[in-house]
């Protein structure tokens, strides 16, 4: 470039100010030298993610949006825990409060909105916080702990979410609103209503109308008293009542400022060289406290300051989702009322569903949705176009007969620019072209693609409908001529009969003979085709490392950073007292960053060095317990009849059995058992891809069951009457999937795609047959070594996979 | 991006022909750094950066290897080995560094700047 870079100044480190900074470097990234000031000691943050960190389902570390890495990498100058106390537009210098300055060119501000703190008697105690950032989020969460009473001032959409987290973290909650209904801002009462009691059904409880007069206490809150004299005892208080635009800064340095910093189309303030983008920026008279519009300013900002054509920012119709689990609730534009307005309301008490659209002189303005909504992005789009109401709308949206729309067609009309994915800015039009340029198949796909769905996963269900309108029967397993990747045209059932049929042996030559668009195969189908070989010959097939994902390549689990996850075998979640000292001996002695019991009954050692890994797995001297692969994980036991009152079973023993039967085979996916002593179920056999459930006359097989994304119930395939029985009824079931399914396809998913019926008549039906696939599947068994001590003994001749070239 | 013309440039061994397999990635390390090495199935030999660039970060040695592209083992990108740019849809660059092979001898190209960074002058 050879020019000197201008200084681009950003104020406040968070999703709007750095979103505008990405977008920034895909347009010209050697244009400026960058310097980001922030006040919170974090790098960038999803800040709607803090209710996921609060209910504990992510870390502070899940919702990081930008790694200091990124900073780094980008050559952005960070100054975290450093707050800006003046700008000087006239010398165009920023200074901060430990005494740092910086001169620039163009300046961002992006100082988002503090959180209104009713300013009654006592709300300076301690106990008393917001709910905005990451610090607010840890003392809720250290207080769940220690105190047992909570009050959420604010029954708005942050109030709500905020005395969620709270319940699930065990509190006794109640939400204290000054409305008569809750989030009256977004809803109309009737939707308010159905909200309310589904939120007390949950758990939560309710004092409306109340206007909070005092907060009381010694040094600590102990309750508040309201305007009407009753009390409320409470340990702990959260403010949501509000937020306000953070304007101090732009105040004081004389920008204009009304609710928040005014700025023009271009997100330019009155001080030249001086733009404000996000929460803190008033635009035509509006002040967001929402996402989708930073996401929209952003881009319009980043484009003026890389001096690229852009059309000017004209305001976001904005539209409120609420994620809470188990309640949907949308609203968009007008949605109270009114007596010039003309409304078509369809209320359903037993399906707790409610639709309200809203028209002024037949043209739609506003809509309203709980319980169901599918529509959402429809209303949304009327309501932008100014759409007019027909007989067609009417039907489609009232559901009368055969005229509804398909989800398919819904996304068919949505606008390209409309964005589907409000966490990350993704828009139908991107979503779409990334589908047809890489033949994306999966929603899973999109995500990793375009990063719609990444976040609080709202958006899923219209990206897998996006799919189905791009891809038409193609998508959803609907079987049409489709390769099992973008690498070959030809199907699973195609590749794997041509194996058989020439013997093909390895992963190169099935790609040549079958000649492959790509000749190397992909990520998709290199594993694959390493499967079958493995399925189909297990005698002579010699494993491929260089076809396998990096955790079976590895033997362990990578973490994101670069760091590894051992998992021990315990064989049906049974271990000794000395088998843990063991553990806790290398668990200390390799420094790992975390002990932790899994799901499966078993221990997770996460934060190993990848050169560590041998060296802890000889210090174990344990089997590996194939946390990592598509293959038996573990099988999950009760305490059964050797101890339990109430058990008919010995479910440990058959747990251990079992998992001491089939481990270490390959399978087409992960693949996870239970086992229970009684019907009880203790160990969670309904959603295992087998369950076992014992009762006084033998065992019920339970299969395809699953807990995961889209959880299943796993449905009975036979009932047996002694252990040999049972024994072998597994490993049939298991060799049949092993031979038909697709390649990471869960049962949960072949038992529906081939049908119960199907696998009983081959299974349990046909006694010869059963024989014959258990035999199959324990010749494959005994070919089988046990990883870790394999991966030891190539260790010895060479460190190949695990250690580094050191150079001097 | 601005290519480089007529850049001095430091070679340092880093290994022998023996101590790379086909389609599987080394990680070599110099003081704080690590370099990827991977050798396509032509026999080609190809260094780069042992990060991804996704703002996750994250290594690159134990990804896949297909023809001359690496997909990133944690995000599935696909990154070409001799440009180190990332394919489609994602975008993103990885430092690549010349490999010339003499005899056995594997010999990496750096820049004085890079060599300086490293304090290997």
């Amino acid at each position: 470039m050879g020019a000197i870079r201008q200084k681009l100044v950003l104020i406040g480190n968070g999703m709007a100010g750095v979103n505008t900074l990405e977008h920034i470097l895909k347009l010209s990234p050697e244009q400026y030298d960058i310097t980001v000031f922030g006040s919170e000691p974090h790098p960038n943050y999803n800040r709607i993610m803090l209710s996921y960190v609060l209910e504990g389902s992510k870390t502070i570390d899940d919702i990081i949006l930008n790694s200091w890495a990124w900073y780094e990498e980008h050559h952005i100058t960070l100054h975290t825990g450093t707050t800006i106390t003046a700008i000087d537009t006239q010398q165009k210098i920023v200074f901060a409060d430990n005494g740092l300055t910086a001169a620039y060119d163009r300046l961002i501000i992006a100082t988002g909105s503090n959180p209104i703190i009713l300013p009654v008697p006592g709300h300076q105690k301690q106990g008393v916080v917001g709910f905005r950032d990451i610090a607010d989020c840890s003392v809720m969460l250290e207080t769940a702990k220690q105190y047992r009473n909570a009050a959420v001032i604010g029954g708005g959409l942050l109030g709500l979410e905020a005395a969620k987290g709270l319940l699930n973290l065990g509190m006794n909650v109640t939400v204290i609103h000054l409305m008569a209904d809750l989030m009256e801002r977004q809803l109309d009462t009737s939707a308010s209503a159905m909200l309310k009691a589904e939120l007390e059904r949950q758990g939560l409880h309710f004092l409306m109308e109340k206007q909070t007069a005092e907060i009381y206490g010694g040094e600590r809150v102990e309750g508040l008293t309201f305007s009407d004299g009753t009390k409320l005892e409470s340990d702990f208080i959260v403010m949501a009542a509000g937020i306000r635009p953070n304007t101090a800064l732009a105040s004081a340095s004389g920008l204009e400022v009304k609710r928040g910093i005014v700025v023009d189309d271009y997100m330019q303030t009155s001080a030249e060289g001086v733009y404000a983008v996000g929460e803190c920026a008033e635009h035509r008279g509006v002040c967001y406290g929402l996402v989708a519009p930073l996401f929209e300013q952003g881009a319009v900002l980043a484009k003026q300051l890389c001096g690229v054509q852009t059309k000017p920012y004209e305001g976001t119709q904005v539209s409120t989702k609420l994620k809470i689990s188990g309640v949907d609730v949308f609203s968009t534009g007008v949605f109270l009322d009114q007596p010039e307005l003309t409304v078509i309301r369809k209320q359903d008490d037993w399906k707790q569903q409610y639709k309200k659209l809203l028209l002024k002189e037949n043209t739609i303005v506003g809509g309203v949705l709980y319980g169901d909504v599918s529509d959402s992005s429809r209303i949304q789009q009327w309501v932008r176009e100014g759409a007019a109401m027909t007989e067609a709308i009417y039907a489609e949206l009232m559901g009368a007969a055969g005229t509804a729309l398909s989800a398919a067609d819904r996304v068919a009309q949505m606008a390209d620019d409309e964005i589907v994915c409000g966490c990350n800015g993704v828009s139908k039009g991107s979503i779409v072209k990334a589908i047809k340029d890489n033949s994306l198949t999966s929603v899973d796909e999109v995500k990793a693609c375009t990063g719609a769905g990444r976040s609080c996963g709202g958006c899923v269900p219209t990206v897998s409908h996006l799919l189905q309108y791009v891809l038409g029967d193609e998508y959803a397993g609907q079987k049409t001529k489709t390769g099992i990747c973008g690498c070959t045209s030809l199907s699973r059932d195609e590749i794997v009969a041509t194996i058989k049929e020439k013997h093909l042996t390895t992963v190169k030559e099935v790609m040549h003979v079958l000649e492959w668009h790509n000749p190397e195969g992909c990520s998709k189908c290199r594993p694959a085709v390493n499967y079958y070989l493995g399925m189909l010959w297990p005698q002579e097939h010699e494993d491929e490392k260089d076809s396998r994902f990096v955790n079976e390549r590895m033997n362990a689990n990578i973490q994101k950073d670069g760091t590894y996850t051992v998992v021990p075998r315990m064989y049906g979640g049974v271990t000794t007292p000395q088998d843990l000292k063991k553990i806790a001996d290398v668990a200390v002695k390799y420094d790992v960053k975390m002990v932790k019991v899994t799901g499966g009954q078993r221990l997770d050692l996460i934060g190993v060095a990848k050169e560590d890994l041998p060296l802890v797995w000889e210090e174990l001297d344990m089997p590996s317990g194939y946390a990592y692969a598509k293959a038996l994980r573990t099988v999950k036991t009760c305490v059964g009849q050797q101890f339990c009152r109430f058990g008919t079973q010995d479910s440990i023993g058959m747990g251990i059995r079992l998992e001491k039967t089939f481990e270490r085979i390959d399978m087409p996916a992960k693949f996870k058992m239970a086992v229970n002593g009684c019907p009880r179920n203790c160990a969670e056999s309904c959603t295992k891809d087998i369950g076992i459930v014992g009762n006084d006359g033998g065992w019920e097989m339970f299969v395809g069951g699953n807990g995961g994304i889209k959880p299943r119930i796993a449905e009975l395939l036979c009932k047996v009457k002694t252990d040999e029985e049972l024994v072998q009824m597994v490993g049939a079931f298991t060799q049949y999937y092993r031979l038909t399914a697709n390649y990471l396809e869960r049962t949960s998913e072949w038992v529906e795609r081939v049908g119960i019926e199907a696998i009983k008549a081959e299974v349990v039906d046909n006694m010869d047959r059963r024989r014959e696939l258990y035999q199959d599947i324990l010749a494959a068994l005994a070919e089988l070594k046990e990883p870790w001590s394999t991966a030891l003994e190539e260790q010895r001749e060479s460190s190949y996979l695990f250690d580094a070239i050191q150079m001097k | 991006m601005t290519t480089q013309v007529n850049q001095d440039l430091t070679y340092i061994k880093i290994g022998t022909l023996e101590d790379f397999r086909e389609r599987m990635g080394r990680v070599i390390r110099l003081k704080q750094k690590e370099i990827a090495v991977f050798l396509t199935t032509d026999g080609t030999l190809y260094a780069l950066d042992n990060r991804s660039p996704h703002r996750r970060g994250g290594p690159l040695a134990e990804g896949m290897v297909s023809g001359h592209f690496v997909l990133d083992p944690l995000y599935d990108w696909k990154i070409a080995l001799d440009s180190g740019q990332v394919q489609a849809p994602d975008s993103g660059l990885v430092q690549t560094y010349p490999l010339k092979v003499e005899g056995k001898n594997v010999q990496m190209g750096l820049t004085l700047e890079q060599a300086r960074q490293l304090g290997l002058e």
